[in-house]
């Protein structure tokens, strides 16, 4: 157990570094930007007032209001405070609804769509792989180019593809959004079917690109493991082939479960612009939203919550592969 | 290094993708030089015109004229001008009048029209069809007889004094021009975007910057990650805490973010191409720079290293002439690797609205972020975001499939 508290201890200190680095960059690059969000709020709302004094003081006032007019330092301890709080100030663009609110109500359409998706195109992913490596010959020939192509595309592209054929030519889906517009979110069994509907093509476009990348990293993997010693031996040993393939494709995954922890931060950045195809009402679509109204405060607290969500997916991934390669325990011996 | 060349080119996965790159290179060279012009010239006006030959009306009515007989000039006219849902419409009313619906068949023109004139009759009122239905019927009636007769159309000059019309020419439905006669005719490959730029000269150069962006990004990104792979991997200690810290820090923070972050703060007006390829650079280094330094290290304690070190080589020296050969293979993958990356990321930057500013060049991404702005894929123009898409999956599968070949050749153990 010692070298378990050793291992985790160590990821907990790198999860919090990690996550100061992140609150960090968060806060102090949307402020670097050259023009000032407050002045454009100002100008919106003082549209048609021709006197420079009130149009100062509409623009005083909300410079007090988002706390802009203080030093930076005092800004980054507002904000501190503030996001401690859950408290991210209120939307430029659709002001005064709270960012919080904004966040709220999108969150859960990425994480319910992006995690399922993302977790089953790696587990097809690896099944494909895997038998690839293992029957090779004709099966690897075919799948081997259209996982490379599948990969290949943009996670948009393949939204795009999927939207035309699907939802406009032969109209089994509907294009955009996350439940028919006409609904008001609600516990009945027809909104749940709605939701259901619009969920599917933004799911599989989703999970075919992962497809696509995972089964290739898995191909090569259990290919690498195929030729090791070990395997040879055991065939020389008379132990039946089944049981071999379980041992390297046990070995294989390992491997696997490190690169799907390193390479979430991306597929989850490709799905966040697939959401926007589909206008489906996640982050992608927020983020979207913030960067056209030039919305800093949302921007800033979109951003903070995607690099929680990957980093707490990352810990908890880092978390189980400790528990399943015993070779994690060992090292923490070694040191 | 010869050898290794010719190892490298006698794998078929890596030729494959060469040859594919080397294709899209060689079409950005050589298209803009047959076909030249700025590719962001507005040509049409009015969004999304189909691909296809553009006739200039105006100097077609100025050609001279020829007649050709042809006896199903008057089938191809009909054809062109019934729509879907006129065929439908037709069908109801047959219905409607009791023709067993075996007997009519909406895909065959001819048969529909045979059907339709035999049975067409304006005095009659089928039940449930209303009077604005039955005036629908007779105008579509009127204008089938018109192409059937091909009635000639008479172009006419307006008198300057008299303010009168003039006749001019009079064009029968046997006139026919000869194409190469026109002065103005222009070819649309790919039709026109929502701009009414041309799509393939547009795409060309769109594929241009983007790989450009892509090269620089790589570069930026491969020089990046491998001096500091290279100090971390090989002078270790502090240097190596300080370097991993960092290196750590920006793998689990998605790059996406810092860039998205990045490019907000740096604003519309100065984000020209290059200043955005630079930005996806200095955030995509991480990856090299980590495998870089645990090559390194692996590398670190050969014994040709350590004579190098006992002769007294300088540090630099060592690094040039020791590791990195070894690793060169592995730097060259990643470069093709971060290049691919690259221009994925700028694609998704610019459907964000974070790519380069709009009015300069043209970029992949940017050429798709007008199509779906002005939703080209409701509309069902496939030409504004298709060849797009088919472009960036291209280019990145064939700087993939390069990079799976090296890969095989430099370790024997993934070869087939």
């Amino acid at each position: 157990m010692k070298g378990y508290r050793k291992y985790f201890g160590k990821k907990i200190i790198w999860f919090f570094v990690t996550f100061v680095a992140a609150v960090i960059l968060n806060f102090i690059l949307p402020r670097l930007m050259p023009n000032d969000p407050v002045a454009a709020i100002t100008a919106r709302q003082a549209e048609g007032l021709s006197e420079v004094s009130s149009v100062k003081k509409i623009y005083d006032t909300y410079a007090e209001q988002f706390g802009t007019n203080k030093p930076l330092h005092i800004q980054f301890w507002m904000f501190i405070k503030n996001a401690a709080k859950g408290d991210f100030g209120l939307s430029f663009s659709q002001y005064p609804r709270p960012v919080l609110d904004i966040i709220n109500s999108s969150i859960w359409w990425t994480i319910c769509l992006q995690f399922p998706a993302i977790i089953v195109g790696w587990i097809l992913g690896n099944l494909l792989g895997a038998l690839a490596a293992y029957i090779r010959k004709g099966f690897d020939k075919v799948v081997m180019p259209a996982c490379l192509l599948a990969s290949s595309t943009p996670a948009f592209g393949m939204a795009v593809i999927l939207l035309v054929i699907f939802a406009i030519e032969l109209k089994i889906f509907p294009t955009a959004g996350g439940y028919a517009h006409n609904m008001i979110p609600n516990a009945s069994w027809e909104f749940f079917a709605s939701v259901i509907r619009h969920y599917q093509l933004p799911f599989w476009s989703i999970v075919i690109i992962a497809i696509g990348g995972q089964a290739i990293g898995m191909r090569s993997m259990s290919i690498y493991e195929l030729n090791a010693d070990y395997v040879k031996y055991s065939r020389f040993l008379g132990i039946k082939d089944r049981k071999i393939v379980r041992y390297v494709f046990r070995n294989a995954m390992l491997p696997q479960i490190t690169g799907l922890a390193l390479s979430l931060g991306t597929m989850v950045g490709g799905a966040l612009v697939a959401e926007i195809i589909f206008s489906y009402p996640g982050l992608g679509t927020s983020i979207l939203q913030a960067v056209t109204m030039a919305d800093y405060p949302l921007l800033s607290a979109t951003t903070l919550i995607i690099t929680l969500m990957v980093l707490t997916a990352t810990f908890i991934i880092d978390i189980v592969y400790g528990f399943i390669d015993p070779r994690v325990k060992a090292a923490q011996y070694d040191i | 290094m010869k050898h290794t060349l010719r190892q490298v080119f006698h794998s078929s996965k890596f030729v494959t993708g060469f040859v594919i790159f080397s294709f899209i290179l060689l079409l950005i060279i050589i298209y803009p030089l047959i076909v030249p012009g700025d590719p962001l010239e507005m040509i049409g006006l009015g969004t999304f015109f189909k691909p296809g030959i553009y006739v200039s009306v105006y100097d077609g009515l100025n050609s001279e004229l020829h007649t050709l007989k042809l006896s199903d000039a008057a089938q191809k006219r009909i054809e062109n001008v019934l729509s879907a849902e006129d065929r439908a419409s037709m069908l109801d009313w047959l219905k409607a009048v009791g023709i067993p619906v075996e007997d009519i068949d909406i895909k065959d023109t001819e048969k529909l029209l045979t059907v339709w004139w035999e049975n067409y009759d304006p005095s009659i009122r089928p039940e449930g069809i209303t009077k604005a239905m039955r005036n629908y019927y007779e105008r579509i009636n009127k204008r089938l007889e018109s192409i059937k007769k091909a009635e000639d159309i008479i172009i006419a000059d307006v008198n300057s004094e008299t303010g009168e019309l003039v006749e001019k020419t009079v064009i029968t439905g046997t006139d026919y021009i000869n194409v190469g006669d026109v002065a103005n005719v222009r070819i649309l490959p790919l039709g026109t975007d929502n701009f009414g730029r041309d799509v393939l000269k547009e795409l060309v150069s769109a594929a241009k910057t983007s790989i450009f962006i892509g090269l620089i990004a790589g570069c930026i990104a491969t020089f990046i990650g491998l001096t500091l792979g290279l100090l971390a991997g090989f002078v270790g200690g502090i240097v190596d805490d300080i370097i991993m810290f960092f290196t750590n820090t920006f793998t689990s923070i998605p790059s996406f973010v810092i860039l998205i972050l990045i490019s907000y703060s740096i604003g519309q007006d100065q984000r020209g191409a290059t200043t955005v390829a630079i930005v996806i650079g200095c955030t995509a280094w991480v990856w090299t720079c980590r495998s870089v330094r645990s090559q390194v290290m692996s590398l670190r304690n050969r014994d040709h290293v350590n004579l190098s070190r006992l002769s007294g080589h300088s540090l630099i020296r060592i690094i040039l002439t020791d590791i990195l050969p070894y690793i060169a293979s592995y730097v060259v993958m990643a470069l093709i690797l971060q290049i691919s990356s690259a221009i994925l990321a700028e694609a998704q930057l610019s459907l964000l609205g974070l790519g380069p500013k709009t009015t300069e060049v043209p970029t992949l991404g940017l050429m798709m972020n007008w199509a779906m702005l002005y939703s080209a894929h409701i509309k069902g123009s496939w030409w504004a975001y298709f060849p797009v898409i088919f472009m960036i999956a291209l280019i990145s599968f064939s700087l993939n499939l390069m990079n799976t070949g090296l890969d095989q050749v430099f370790n024997p153990t993934l070869r087939d």
